[in-house]
């Protein structure tokens, strides 16, 4: 389960968040500035929160700027919004990178059906294709929580709807807690357990019936 | 034919280039992305010598690294190295002047592509090095390359300051421009002639080897964004 519970001073606005995920897809929903990535940044260890406490488990991820689990031991798999893959190593090579063993990566390349791009490099697959190896290079290191930017947003409808497939297969499989950030309704809708929506800082639950 | 001067020169300019690069290489790494207080004012230092004179540089070498400077007396007493008139002077002006070229060519290539992809591996469990080594470093290496090749033509090419601090001595420290210039100053057109051609072939194939690489190269990696 993962537990947060933070504040954190924005240009704008103060940032507050308190919310817990079980095994679930929890929906960030907000327009864009309204602290969502923020958010994400902080449970991955990308930057601190003011006060507050992140927990990943029994695990502590963050209770104070000196007492925090640095980035590498939190065991978060991360999609950013643009993918962020390694543009000089192969797929295969994106995903071992972190992986937690062989097996691993050759599990996920059958799983996101990416296995036939193994030996290309990012700049010759195509967006959807992108997206899953980001998913599957998040997934190698076997983390305790999957966190994913907006990591739609730049696909047409189509990729769309086969990533959402791909990721509500996933969640079945791996049981983990999903924080999935989104702007896009029919999104949220559609992958989202429970919605939190967000607005210059202030989350507030919504049921995905009331979309 | 004295060929000392070719030999001298392509040392000076090789150790000065290996060390300027085990050390801007880092700083622009650590410098570049960070704000701090006095920033600018650490990297106008750092870029200050770009535009002295040579002469001006050569005087504060020999202010700092002289008998009586405060790091050339204690290189003296702790060592017994003395940098005025020796190759080391000679390497040291070639450091100071070539510095700045391999720190902003180091920091415009690690400025060159999102920082996501470095957060992506920390995500994903590998060590500050790791992501130096096997991220940071070949992201940016088309532009580390470049810098070098300027930083080794520049240190090959260094002359007012090499002159201030490590002086004229035939077989110690006269490097190729040097030579020139003392062989124009004594008449011997020929040996000069002989020197221009041979730092015009190598500054020329330089240049063209690294246009031709980067043509080749710089496109490889380059992420889509």
């Amino acid at each position: 389960m993962l537990f947060v519970s933070i504040q954190k001073k924005l240009s704008h606005f103060q940032l507050q968040a308190a919310f817990q995920i079980k095994s679930e897809t929890v929906i960030l929903f907000g327009p864009s500035g309204s602290g969502k990535t923020t958010i994400l940044n902080c449970i991955a260890g990308l930057t601190d929160p003011d006060t507050g406490e992140i927990s990943l488990d029994d695990t502590i991820l963050f209770k104070s700027k000196k007492n925090k689990l640095p980035i590498q031991k939190r065991q978060v798999g991360y999609v950013f919004q643009d993918y962020a893959l390694f543009p000089h190593m192969t797929v295969r090579k994106n995903i071992e990178y972190g992986a937690y063993d062989s097996l691993v990566t050759q599990q996920l390349l059958n799983l996101l059906r990416i296995h036939h791009l193994a030996d290309k490099y990012p700049r010759q697959i195509s967006g959807g294709e992108k997206q899953r190896v980001a998913l599957a290079r998040a997934l190698a290191t076997k983390p305790g929580v999957l966190l994913l930017d907006e990591p739609f947003s730049s696909l047409d409808e189509e990729t769309k709807n086969e990533c959402y497939h791909h990721l509500n297969r996933l969640k079945k499989e791996w049981k983990i807690p999903i924080l999935l950030v989104t702007h896009d309704k029919q999104e949220a809708k559609k992958l989202g357990d429970r919605i939190l929506s967000i607005r210059e800082g202030k989350l507030k639950s919504l049921p995905p019936e009331a979309f | 034919m004295n060929f000392s001067p070719l030999t001298l020169s392509l040392q000076t300019a090789g150790i000065a280039t290996l060390i300027v690069f085990l050390t801007a290489v880092p700083l622009a790494r650590l410098i570049s992305r960070k704000l701090f207080p006095g920033k600018s004012i650490v990297e106008s230092l750092v870029l200050l010598p770009m535009v002295l004179p040579p002469t001006v540089v050569g005087f504060l070498l020999l202010y700092l690294f002289g008998n009586n400077g405060p790091i050339g007396k204690l290189l003296i007493e702790w060592f017994g190295i003395q940098i005025v008139f020796s190759w080391l002077g000679a390497v040291i002006a070639a450091i100071a002047v070539s510095f700045p070229l391999m720190y902003q060519s180091a920091s415009a290539s690690f400025a060159n592509y999102d920082p996501q992809i470095e957060q992506a591996a920390l995500t994903m469990g590998a060590s500050k090095w790791k992501v130096f080594f096997t991220i940071s470093f070949p992201l940016a290496w088309p532009g580390l390359l470049a810098g070098l090749v300027l930083t080794f033509a520049r240190a090959l090419g260094e002359f007012g300051a090499t002159l201030m601090l490590a002086g004229y001595i035939p077989g110690q420290t006269d490097t190729i421009p040097l030579a020139i210039y003392f062989a124009v100053e004594s008449g011997n057109m020929e040996a000069a002639r002989l020197w221009v051609f041979i730092i015009l072939a190598l500054g020329f194939s330089s240049i063209l080897w690294l246009n031709w690489w980067s043509k080749k190269n710089i496109l490889r990696f380059q992420s889509e964004k």
